[in-house]
């Protein structure tokens, strides 16, 4: 079977810095796929390059039915979530779910609406539609931005640090919806994330970049890599544990 | 604690805790510290590490005993750090010796054991040609994002063009709300105030030569072919030129931006055009009614100081301004505000590196709007000079 997301010899980077240099990988249909590293090793540029937000250095990036991800002015074919969630500030849940389907479908406004609801159910957001993004918690707006994200019924979905700066309460109902909607829809999720936690409950496949060598210095089960790795960087990553010595 | 107190600590002037100094040998000295040692201190204790320092000629070594110490916190260990720093690039060693457990902990914590480098970062002085060098780069960089800027804008509004249906309507109407609708009172206030003073100043001039009348000429010519358009853009860049950069700038900063261009949305057409077409469609009401009420500013002031009917002003009026001074005024103010939401917007969809970010463009996008406006004035004046308009 094809891959959803096929990367060859691809080196990223911006100005004079690359962050990556000639990585490649696969990632399957209907996989959780993590992109996990410490803090500016560069996952959250490899996120923006993969859904064609910027141009990579070199390499090639093919989505499976699209090919080279392009942002051009048509409806959208996989979804996306940004770390903030990024919903439009201006407009309601309800409208920021409804806005790309307004305009890129001739759907009469009750069937918008109908397709609205639905999609905010999914995500546990049924009595949010009328509210703005200020007034929703962190948890609500990364939800709001998922329920945007699948208006389109994506069946790729590319997520940046979800859990991030979340309760744990939150962030472990964010990990149950990405499974939820991974095991019902089929749907393949490529996400960036550092937390621990979420990696272990939903990831199935991850690649670890590494800031000083650029590159991808281990693959595999998240589960796996934690007991077996050889790598001192991956083990003390998973493991949490310190590379400076103790003061106390 | 009293106000006279708290100043002299934060003047260093009140010395709370004891600072003894010994020399144990030729070249060794040692430094008794005692007593509670808190950021109240910080002065007394920095005003004492600068005159140590400059009194360390002839010294191998120093040694900070703090056994006497009752309490320091992390600012004023801070401080005694960055001395030991100071005293070993002058090859001076430092040691901080005894201590309570408590106070053990605190010199650990910030390094006591010599674990953290304190070495100040020095900064090289940049010469005076690299400064302008530098300053020329960025104002080139500038120029040729705003360009690229400009021709992606000209490319994406001859697509909508092809494309009416494109558009994003929504955004223009609001525009013409927010830019227009809105700004209508303080533009026809500052027009007629403009139009009253003009014709205040210009009052007793005309008068000297008994030619009162001439007033009507010089508030309707000059408010329809200069200050009508000019004083409405610069209404305008001040409202929704900072407004545009600002929203637009802010959306780039917490990734709205990209969020839109996921979901099938390019920026130029959705979010500048429809900003810009707004703009320029209200132009020419915005100019028509400030040449108005500039005007009626005028008039009053003939009437009331000149003793000039309504009727004569009028009458003086249309032989004085010829229709394409009004319509010059109006592409005038029609361009102005082009100019007005092609540099906010471009100023905001530039923006990086979070609200610090957003209060610089910003700042920038007025400040170059207002430059432009006063260069595209002189363009149309020497070019409409030229075709004798």
């Amino acid at each position: 079977m094809k891959s959803m997301v096929s990367v060859r010899g691809l080196s990223i980077g911006y100005g004079k810095t690359t962050l990556l240099r000639d990585a490649s990988f696969e990632v399957e249909r209907g996989d959780i796929f993590v992109i996990l590293g410490g803090s500016g090793c560069g996952k959250s540029t490899l996120l923006r390059h993969l859904i064609g937000l910027e141009a990579p250095i070199s390499g090639e990036i093919s989505i499976a039915g699209i090919g080279t991800p392009r942002l051009e002015g048509a409806a959208p074919r996989f979804g996306v979530m940004f770390q903030s969630g990024a919903l439009f500030s201006s407009m309601t849940v309800g409208e920021n779910v409804a806005f790309a389907l307004q305009e890129w479908t001739h759907l009469p406004e009750e069937a918008v609406a109908a397709i609205v609801r639905a999609k905010l159910t999914l995500v546990g957001l049924s009595d949010a539609e009328g509210k703005l993004p200020a007034e929703l918690s962190g948890g609500m707006r990364k939800r709001a931005a998922i329920a945007r994200a699948m208006a389109f019924e994506p069946n790729l979905i590319f997520l940046d640090e979800p859990s991030a700066g979340l309760d744990p309460v939150s962030a472990a109902e964010l990990d149950e919806l990405i499974l939820a909607l991974n095991r019902n829809l089929g749907l393949t999720v490529v996400m960036v994330t550092h937390e621990l936690e979420s990696i272990f409950k939903v990831g199935k496949h991850c690649i670890m970049l590494d800031r000083d060598t650029r590159s991808i210095i281990a693959r595999g089960d998240p589960q796996q890599l934690r007991k077996q790795s050889d790598d001192e960087r991956v083990r003390r990553f998973f493991n949490r544990e310190t590379s400076v010595p103790q003061w106390q | 604690m009293v106000f006279d107190e708290r100043l002299s600590l934060a003047a260093g002037m009140l010395q709370r805790f004891s600072w003894e100094r010994a020399e144990t040998s030729a070249t060794n000295a040692r430094i008794e510290l005692g007593g509670r040692i808190t950021i109240d201190d910080a002065a007394a204790l920095w005003k004492r590490i600068s005159e140590t320092l400059s009194q360390v000629e002839g010294l191998q070594g120093v040694e900070v005993e703090l056994s006497q110490v009752t309490l320091i916190d992390g600012a004023c260990m801070a401080l005694l750090v960055q001395f030991r720093t100071d005293l070993r690039e002058r090859k001076v060693r430092c040691e901080f010796v005894a201590g309570s457990p408590e106070v053990r902990r605190i010199v650990d914590l910030y390094g006591g054991r010599g674990k953290i480098r304190h070495a100040r970062a020095k900064r090289r002085p940049v010469s005076a040609i690299a400064q302008v060098g530098g300053a020329t780069l960025n104002v080139l960089a500038e120029i040729e994002q705003g360009l690229d800027f400009l021709g992606r804008l000209v490319a994406s509004t001859l697509d909508v063009l092809r494309h009416p249906k494109s558009l994003n309507l929504r955004d223009v109407g609001l525009t013409i709300e927010r830019a227009g609708a809105d700004a209508a009172p303080i533009v026809l206030l500052i027009n007629f105030l403009i139009g009253f003073v003009m014709a205040y100043q210009s009052a007793g001039q005309l008068e000297q030569f008994g030619a009162s009348i001439y007033v009507a000429d010089l508030v309707g010519v000059s408010m329809t072919r200069e200050l009508g358009p000019l004083m409405t853009a610069i209404v305008i860049c001040g409202r929704s030129g900072a407004a545009f950069a600002a929203e637009l700038g802010t959306m780039k900063v917490s990734e709205e931006v990209d969020a839109l261009r996921t979901l099938g949305f390019l920026p130029l057409p959705f979010l500048v055009i429809p900003r810009m077409l707004g703009l320029v469609l209200l132009a020419p009401i915005l100019v028509l009614m400030a040449d108005a009420v500039g005007i009626v500013g005028g008039a009053l002031v003939a009437s009331l100081r000149l003793d000039i009917t309504p009727t004569s002003f009028l009458i003086q009026l249309q032989s004085a301004v010829k229709t394409s001074d009004i319509v010059s005024g109006l592409i005038k103010g029609s361009v102005f505000c082009a100019a007005i939401a092609l540099i906010s917007c471009q100023q905001g969809l530039a923006t990086t590196g979070g609200a610090e970010g957003v209060g610089r463009r910003t700042t920038s996008a007025v400040v170059t709007i207002l430059f432009t406006l006063i260069l595209l004035d002189a363009l149309f004046t020497v070019v409409l000079g030229v075709f004798g308009l």
